[in-house]
């Protein structure tokens, strides 16, 4: 199955970055497909290359890095949301682009279903 | 379809009005409680009828990491059926249509 | 509007497929940006040739009402929006009885015309939906 998946928040004030890519190791981990991860509204700040956790702590932006390229998945910057949040293209962190919002509208046509991960 | 709800119901109202529409039509109709949202899940506090009442007619899930991580793991509801993210890959595949109640 | 749209040429995005998406609000204005991000996707899902509907829960509701005027707060008043959506050819707004009646308002309270059905309606509806959306 083919699971398009939308990603509200932020990282770590949030825990939504968490369960989402949780569930996308499973999903992928069942023999699923991800045909995209959407990153909307203060969800757009997952993106930045400019992130540093403290060393004991998860790094949720690499994360999601190391999952794009070991299973080759789309991740989707919103343009809007991202340029009101002074997320650039110079500052994205490997694996992430930005585009537009008929990205996650595609994601929900082509996609089996769309899991939305917010507040 | 599955509901999901990740708010404490003692901080937001979330999961009442899911369960407000999800019981109107039970049909087909599951509820996984995420994140802040499996304190629902718990015994002994002030929403366990509830939860015990839309249990009669929707199928209520946890998420087993969540209760976990809270120290919630002794105190769940008889009935609950829990999951981890594999069970929750499931459910969204087993269900049409999924509602994040945010 | 390619741009918007996020580089999907219309007739690429017109894969023939049509689906019914439901975008669910149920937050209030200027509290949060959810409400007007929302109708930001709302909007650019118009340009898809999907079957869109929105529907309005709980605070979701207090986006409709009438008369909001934004300027001391110095927030883009986007209440307008929700008139010129019927240009977009989105013209099913459902709002939930029930939470109209638990804010004391009715109807003639909104800005715009909505069809205004209980919670077994609502409820029938989304379970029929093949994304649904929530803000």
């Amino acid at each position: 199955m083919k699971f398009g998946i939308l990603v509200s928040e932020g990282p770590y004030t949030h825990q939504a970055a968490d369960t989402a890519y949780q569930f996308v190791k499973a999903a992928l981990e069942k023999g699923h497909q991800i045909h995209r991860v959407f990153f909307y509204h203060d969800g757009v700040n997952n993106s930045t290359k400019l992130t540093e956790p403290p060393q004991d702590d998860r790094h949720i932006v690499n994360r999601w890095s190391k999952l794009a390229q070991e299973h080759n998945i789309d991740l989707v910057v919103c343009v809007a949301a991202a340029l009101r949040r002074g997320i650039r293209d110079d500052i994205l962190a490997p694996g992430f682009r930005i585009s537009g919002l008929g990205q996650l509208v595609e994601s929900g046509i082509q996609a089996d279903r769309l899991v939305t991960f917010g507040d | 379809m599955l509901n999901i709800v990740n708010k404490s119901p003692f901080e937001k109202t979330t999961l009442e009005s899911c369960l407000r529409v999800a019981q109107a039509r039970p049909n087909g109709s599951a509820l996984l409680l995420i994140e802040d949202a499996v304190y629902a899940a718990t015994k002994g506090n002030a929403v366990e009828g509830r939860i015990r009442d839309a249990m009669k007619t929707v199928p209520v899930y946890a998420l087993w990491p969540d209760l976990e991580a809270r120290g919630m793991q002794d105190r769940v509801i008889e009935g609950v059926k829990l999951v981890d993210y594999g069970g929750f890959v499931d459910l969204a595949a087993e269900h049409n249509t999924i509602q994040s109640w945010l | 509007m390619t741009e918007a749209t996020g580089g999907i040429e219309m007739e690429e995005g017109q894969s023939g497929i049509v689906k019914k998406f439901m975008f669910v609000n149920r937050k209030a204005p200027y509290g949060t940006v959810y409400a007007l991000e929302g109708l930001e996707v709302v909007l650019i899902s118009a340009a898809f040739d999907q079957d869109v509907s929105m529907a309005f829960l709980d605070d979701g509701v207090y986006q409709l009402a009438k008369g909001q005027h934004t300027k001391a707060i110095d927030v883009k008043n986007f209440s307008p929006t929700y008139r010129a959506l019927e240009g977009y050819d989105i013209e099913k707004l459902y709002v939930e009885k029930e939470s109209l009646e638990a804010r004391g308002l009715s109807q003639e309270n909104l800005l715009v015309p909505v069809e205004v059905l209980n919670s077994k309606e609502i409820a029938a509806l989304m379970a029929d939906q093949d994304v649904v959306i929530s803000f």
